[in-house]
């Protein structure tokens, strides 16, 4: 049960870290992986490689699904002399970032230098793309209508 | 009878050696890059995306210089492109209600949850051209509020409220399967065709022939008394599960635009009076195709909602058949191909037919001559 938990805990993690390195942008990871240090020697399992990725969407936003069109997707998966596999998928064709982004997954199944991952890749990276989306938020706030006519609230 | 004729082969070397010397235009001016097109001329992009039906927005960047700016040529190049390359697999079905929306106006709804966002619009500007423009003066970057962080609500749902508006099927049944019925991509297109299939071939359809078909459903050929229920513009996560891995990862955002038309609808023997919806899902930012898509959508409903198919957008093999734009300026464009032959075997036989009028008209007269 708690080793079960302890699975499931890492999952989310990964799932956390491969989310945000698939957002950003190459340059980003690049200079974030630097901070790392030196990288361990990681052997191509497959890619990097160029593929397309049916983008499905669903009838009336909330029914069955049906096929948008494709998007162009890069993968990559990597091993390290430890034996630990790591994966990369991501919109685009940024090769390099697919490889890195597959070896610093596959650091992280290693587990040794999680915490170096979690504050030097992962914790940047999500905090960028968390201002990328408020400033959309805050800057599509701004053209919100504030019709006059309406009472809106107590006062 | 095909004839092998060799020689334009210099010719033609020659020819895109012209072509390239166009494209590039003045030496003196610099040369456009594909980072200026993504940003610049944005909108470009997303069309080719839409209608290529592939997302990469510097690869439809790329065509749209390639083509020197040749819509229809640019998605061709890039439909061309999306042949060489493998399928990983399909996302899940992408959350609207989850948008990261730039743009959210319902014209049904004054003040529903969430508040009319406008957003980056053409709409309200003056279609004055703007010499500003024609230099290179400093933009201030966009104004800023703080948002009230109120979720988006589906005009669909406030209806559903009242159970005045049609429901997606939910559950697990024949109505709400988990993969959809075909792909377009996959097998030839065969009609009827299921409501999803339409929606791919809708999706990458061309955005003038399906403004066209909208506006004349407006115009009375085949009315369906439409309302912009709600038109929304933004980013949305594209998720797909990943084998090897064993759970779904995002892979980026995207963005869509979608739109949802309500129209009214008098119900039919099986189905109370109600409103009824046409559905409108496009890559990039383009709301007139999705709005044109969503009248189309409805239009084709017909038969499913028991009205007379009596007008063009109506048709589903009519309109389906004639959507895509790369199949249409094929088959228009091949009649510029050599028809030598052809066209020898159909002059020969125009000459035979005239010979032959000729002496039946002589005849004629003779035989007219003789009688007086």
């Amino acid at each position: 049960m708690a080793k079960a938990e302890t699975a499931g805990g890492s999952e989310q993690g990964l799932k956390r870290l491969m989310d945000v390195l698939a957002a950003s942008p190459g340059d980003e990871i690049d200079a974030c992986a630097e901070a790392l240090g030196s990288l361990p020697e990681a052997a191509p399992v497959r890619g990097p490689e160029i593929g397309l990725v049916m983008v499905r969407g669903r009838i009336g936003g909330d029914g069955a699904p049906f096929n948008l069109g494709e998007a162009a997707v890069t993968r990559a998966t990597v091993r390290l002399a430890s034996g630990a596999v790591g994966h990369a998928y991501a919109l685009g064709q940024d090769r390099a970032k697919a490889r890195l982004s597959a070896v610093l997954a596959a650091m992280w199944s290693e587990g040794a230098r999680r915490t170096d991952i979690e504050a030097q890749v992962l914790a940047p990276l999500a905090a960028a793309r968390a201002e990328e989306v408020s400033r959309v938020k805050r800057e599509a706030a701004a053209t919100r209508v504030d019709f006059f006519t309406m009472v809106r609230g107590d006062d | 009878m095909y004839v092998a004729v060799k020689g334009g082969e210099a010719a033609i070397a020659n020819a895109h050696k012209m072509l390239a010397d166009r494209r590039r235009g003045d030496r003196s001016l610099p040369s456009i890059t594909v980072e200026q097109i993504v940003e610049q001329l944005a909108l470009a992009v997303d069309r080719v995306m839409a209608e290529a039906s592939l997302y990469a927005p510097d690869l439809a960047a790329l065509a749209v210089k390639q083509a020197r700016g040749d819509m229809i040529e640019a998605i061709f190049l890039l439909r061309a492109y999306r042949t060489t390359l493998p399928r990983f697999g399909a996302s899940q079905p992408v959350e609207t209600g989850e948008m990261i929306a730039e743009r959210r106006v319902s014209a049904t709804y004054k003040d529903l949850p969430g508040g009319q966002v406008l957003g980056p619009t053409f709409d309200y500007t003056h279609r004055l051209l703007d010499p500003a423009l024609a230099g290179d003066e400093a933009v201030e970057t966009a104004p800023a509020r703080d948002s009230e962080g109120e979720p988006l609500t589906r005009v669909a749902d406030i209806l559903a409220q009242e159970d005045l508006i049609e429901r997606a099927f939910t559950g697990d049944s024949a109505e709400m399967p988990r993969e959809p019925s075909g792909d377009l991509t996959r097998e030839p297109m065969e009609f009827p065709m299921a409501r999803d299939l339409r929606l791919q071939a809708l999706a990458r359809g061309d955005e003038g022939f399906l403004l066209a078909l909208g506006y004349s459903t407006q115009r009375g050929y085949g009315r369906t008394h439409p309302f912009a229920g709600e038109i929304r513009i933004g980013e949305v996560e594209v998720e797909m599960d990943v084998p090897e891995l064993g759970f779904a990862v995002s892979l980026g955002r995207i963005r869509v635009t979608e739109c949802q038309m309500v129209n009214q609808f008098a119900g039919s023997a099986k189905l109370p009076p109600q409103f009824t919806r046409g559905y409108g899902l496009v890559f990039g930012q383009s709301e007139r195709k999705a709005m044109a898509m969503a009248l189309v959508d409805r239009s084709l409903r017909a038969g499913e909602l028991g009205e007379d198919r009596v007008a063009p957008a109506q048709d589903e093999e009519f309109v389906i058949s004639h959507a895509d734009n790369v199949q249409a300026t094929g088959f228009v464009e091949h009649l510029k191909l050599p028809h030598y032959v052809d066209f020898q075997a159909e002059l020969d036989l125009v000459r035979r037919m005239r010979a032959e009028f000729e002496v039946r008209q002589s005849r004629d007269h003779d035989t007219q001559e003789a009688a007086e």
